[in-house]
């Protein structure tokens, strides 16, 4: 697809000869993740979490469907039935913690992968579209966690329904006619439970579709890497499989080992108490908390205190689809032509102080409100839109970048050591390699 | 960077000392991938496990094993149908007449052949109890009710598809295989039947 | 222009941002934040050292039949536990002839309709049935314990930040308001101490809770194994037993969780040396060999030396 050397796919007997000439389906995988697919070779570990995402979106939406078959979306039998499966049903308690916890699991991938992107400026030409569709991907999965997290109908989940759909009535004018709209009623209930039961089903598969444009996309300028230096030539790629696949195959090794850590031994670490307590509409309990990834929102979203010409409501909610929304303009916010941060000395500590600033969001987002954690969050959010709106297109403007490697398999000027192509891999062949490394 | 040298060129095959170290190599890196994708498989096949038996009888269900019926309310010539597994049961305490009448029946000559006294609990010849389940294609038979259709031979008659079965509720004509299944069950007392 | 625009937005946010930064910190700074009682009195929950805290550990059954004595006999008067069947008490360790008559004597009858007259009527509880409640409804259990109601405790210990390490704290945290001292040596304030119908309790979220010393002397239970029923023992028992009632499936899951980390690692060093075999050639590091290499400079060198020849 996406350079002149990918191999093309060959079918190794008559029968995949057969299906290739009539449903091109083994040269579709064999050209997105098969051989035919060549990827930089300088990859590091981070480019391992885009399969880890795949795979916990495939987790998810397997256990999910799963549970659907025991889950009834009925607002007097709700929790009972999640207690049903966590009791009588078959291995119920194991699918329900994969699924309760791979929804974590799915966020802490996605973020990684986010800032793997901000680091290595995967959102710049030509990748704006992939980045975007990931955007895409990650709005529909917040929609999809909050919708999945109001089913079991504990207190939690009835109260997060109330609050996050209350975003909503901040709207002037239509706000509240909208949230009633939204709920199918003046407070979350069967209507609400209902439809949020069958967006929470369909969605995945929305985000599965989004993924498929995503590596389509991806493919057409072939995958980033470290030193953000374009492919130049055969030797800087190498094909996705087996070189790509074994090492995805380590990286989900690793991934899964943690995974399970919390499945079987902290099953609720990442939940709330109070969500094992059924719904109750007339006690709210004493400390409402979304889950951990909502928590920078949920912080920026409280840090707006002060009616300023909008009610302070307004700019909590405007504020905080603004802080996603602008991940859309990163392309164009950043006219640095380097990509990758790490030859962009000055912007390097910008990176990480937002790395340290969305923890800071984090942490504000969980606590009791205080005078102390409010003026942290109102801090930390204010740096949060001082770093993408304004720091990111000063710093770009005026910082002078480090030298680039000429290549990718010329990147020695930077400490790593220089790598050859393998034998057989390249066109020229092994006899050439002294030229090359030349 | 000035010099710079392939350190071990691709062994030539004429080399045989070199080709053997080159083919152990080979066998002990594919039996590493092998071993990896082998395990890889075991534990798909594994976390297929838990996606599969959520589907059987969950222990809700498993724990519902027996009923008790009280049966001292019904007279001879009359039946109930009581529920057992979510299945309909019959209990039908039988006439002398209807122990005549499937006591006379040549057994070697039936689809199934079983005598009614295979059928009840010795002693309690008159209780017949089955599962009101037709074992055609699992219609509920009529004639446990007053006033039903009882069939041809006096004892339960599936409309589904004709399937008629007789006082000891054996099948005698019609599309279905076997009799009427008789679950465990036992007499609890005199007048408490326990099935399951 | 996206730039100019996006400038603009981050100014507007940054500026509404550190207005109610100053708002709020001069609010701060004017009406100082006030410690109330609350959180003076209030105490965390002690550990009671469970068996099953560990990522190996398991229940111990004849503890679990112990606690379940104690609800059976302290607790089930006010408490339900509803989403408990009967057929799970397999779980400490009964058979079925056990469970069977521990339904058949259930003190509380199961909610049903008389077969002859269809009335509401009430029938002995089976295997298959979830633990009858004490009350028909919420309205009928809060009349009859002065307007509070006795929370179900099928998963209370989830429902309790530190679970059963709580229950137990709360179960002998009972003091006596009037003569308590905190860490400080400061008693109670007056309009903290309990009113009429409660209860002071250091571990409960306010200080007061309507829930009556339930477990108050020793022996109140005289325990089937014969272990000596202290107030300790007993609130120890029943925070075990109700842990077990809100995650029966605990032991299973600590060890379905070993058996999947030990296939897991083995796994992932498998992959790791399948990895690093398919990557060996195309890692492979360029080594430079000849005149320049750094190691046979080091060597002409020191014969350099050793020759007593300069440079």
């Amino acid at each position: 697809m996406s350079f002149a050397w990918a191999k093309p796919y060959e079918p190794k007997n008559n029968f995949m000869k057969w299906l290739d000439e009539r449903l091109p389906v083994p040269r579709l995988v064999y050209g997105a993740v098969g051989g035919g697919y060549p990827v930089p070779r300088n990859l590091n570990y981070f480019w391992n979490f885009g399969v880890l995402a795949g795979l916990a979106l495939l987790i998810q939406i397997i256990t999910g469907i799963v549970l659907g078959m025991h889950y009834y979306s009925y607002a007097g039998g709700a929790f009972e039935s999640v207690e049903r499966i966590m009791r009588d049903v078959n291995a119920g308690w194991v699918l329900r913690y994969v699924h309760q916890n791979g929804a974590s699991f799915f966020f802490a991938i996605v973020y990684i992968h986010i800032f793997r992107g901000l680091y290595y400026g995967s959102y710049k030409a030509p990748r704006e579209m992939v980045w975007m569709l990931g955007i895409v991907i990650y709005l529909l999965m917040m929609a999809t966690a909050f919708m999945g997290y109001v089913l079991p109908w504990g207190q939690m989940s009835y109260w997060g329904a109330q609050v996050i759909t209350g975003f909503f009535s901040a709207i002037p004018i239509v706000g509240e006619p909208l949230r009633v709209f939204l709920l199918g009623g003046y407070a979350p209930d069967q209507a609400a439970l209902t439809r949020f039961f069958s967006l929470h089903y369909l969605l995945p598969f929305i985000i599965s579709a989004v993924v498929i444009l995503k590596i389509w996309a991806l493919h057409i300028p072939g995958s980033s890497n470290p030193t953000g230096v374009d492919v130049k030539d055969e030797k800087d790629t190498l094909p996705f499989h087996p070189f790509y696949t074994a090492k995805d195959g380590f990286g989900i090794g690793v991934a899964l080992i943690l995974f399970s850590i919390f499945v079987f031994f902290l099953p609720y670490s990442l939940g709330h108490p109070d969500n094992y307590v059924e719904a109750n509409p007339l006690v709210t309990p004493a400390h409402i908390v979304p889950e951990w990834y909502f928590w920078p929102f949920y912080a920026i979203l409280r840090a707006f205190t002060v009616d300023f010409i909008l009610p302070a409501k307004l700019w909590g909610v405007l504020a905080m689809f603004a802080s996603i929304l602008l991940l859309f303009f990163l392309t164009w916010l950043d006219r640095s032509p380097v990509r990758s941060t790490s030859y962009r000395p000055a912007y390097k500590i910008f990176f990480w102080v937002l790395v340290l600033d969305v923890m800071v969001l984090g942490y504000a987002g969980q606590a009791h409100i205080t005078p102390f954690t409010l003026a942290l969050s109102q801090v930390a959010a204010a740096y949060y839109f001082a770093h993408f709106l304004i720091i990111l297109p000063l710093v770009s403007k005026f910082e002078k970048p480090l030298p680039l490697p000429t290549s990718i398999s010329h990147s020695v000027l930077h400490g790593e050591k220089e790598e050859s192509a393998p034998f057989g891999l390249t066109r020229t062949g092994p006899a050439a390699a002294p030229a090359a490394a030349e | 960077m000035a010099t710079v040298e392939q350190p071990s060129q691709p062994t030539m095959p004429g080399e045989p000392q070199a080709d053997a170290a080159h083919g152990a190599g080979v066998r002990r890196r594919d039996f590493i991938n092998i071993a990896a994708v082998s395990f890889a498989g075991v534990g798909a096949a594994v976390a297929v496990a838990p996606l599969l038996i959520q589907m059987s009888p969950d222990a809700s269900v498993r724990a519902l094993s027996s009923t008790e019926v009280d049966v001292s309310k019904i007279q001879p010539g009359q039946g109930i149908k009581t529920v057992w597994r979510k299945q309909p049961v019959f209990i039908r305490n039988l006439t002398p007449q209807d122990i005549q009448a499937a006591a006379s029946v040549e057994v070697g000559g039936l689809r199934d052949p079983q005598t009614l006294a295979d059928r009840t609990k010795p002693g309690k010849q008159n209780w017949l109890v089955t599962l009101g389940v037709c074992t055609h294609l699992g219609c509920v038979p009529l004639g446990i009710g007053e006033g039903e259709n009882k069939g041809e031979y006096g004892g339960y008659f599936c409309p589904c598809h004709g399937s008629h079965y007789d006082t000891a509720g054996r099948i005698r004509k019609g599309p279905a295989p076997t009799n009427l299944v008789v679950p465990e069950y036992e007499f609890a007392s005199d007048t408490v039947v326990r099935i399951g | 222009m996206v730039r100019i625009i996006g400038f603009l937005i981050g100014l507007g946010f940054v500026g509404v941002l550190l207005i109610s930064l100053i708002v709020n910190a001069v609010d701060a700074i004017q009406n100082p934040p006030v410690h109330t009682a609350e959180e003076e009195f209030h105490l965390e929950p002690r550990s009671a050292g469970f068996s099953w805290q560990k990522p190996w550990g398991q229940f111990d059954e004849a503890q679990l039949q112990r606690g379940f004595q104690v609800y059976k006999e302290v607790c089930a008067a006010c408490h339900s536990l509803k989403f408990v069947s009967f057929y799970e008490l397999e779980g400490l360790g009964y058979n079925e002839a056990e469970i069977k008559a521990i339904a058949n004597q259930w003190a509380i009858e199961v909610p049903s309709v008389n077969p002859d007259t269809g009335e509401n009527s009430t029938r002995k509880a089976l295997l298959s049935d979830r633990f009858p409640s004490p009350y028909a409804n919420e309205t009928a259990a809060r009349a009859a314990n002065n307007n509070a109601l006795p929370p179900d405790l099928s998963l209370i210990v989830e429902a309790r930040d530190d679970g059963a390490d709580y229950i137990y704290s709360l179960l002998t945290g009972y003091r006596n308001a009037a003569t308590y001292r905190n860490e400080a040596g400061e008693p109670v304030p007056q309009e903290n101490r309990p009113g009429t119908g409660l209860h002071f309790n250091p571990y409960f979220a306010n200080l007061n809770i309507a829930m009556p010393p339930p477990i108050v002397s020793n022996g109140q239970v005289t325990y089937a194994d014969g272990t000596n029923a202290t107030v300790d023992q007993m609130a120890k028992d029943v925070s075990a037993f109700l842990r077990w009632t809100s995650e029966p499936n605990l032991e299973r899951r600590h060890a379905a969780g070993w058996a999947v980390m030990i296939f897991l690692l083995v796994g992932t060093v498998l992959a790791y040396l399948a990895y690093r075999n398919i990557w060996a050639n195309a890692k492979r590091e360029v080594s430079i060999r000849g005149p320049l290499e750094p190691a046979f400079q080091q060597r002409m060198q020191d014969q350099k030396d050793e020759r007593g020849i300069a440079g």
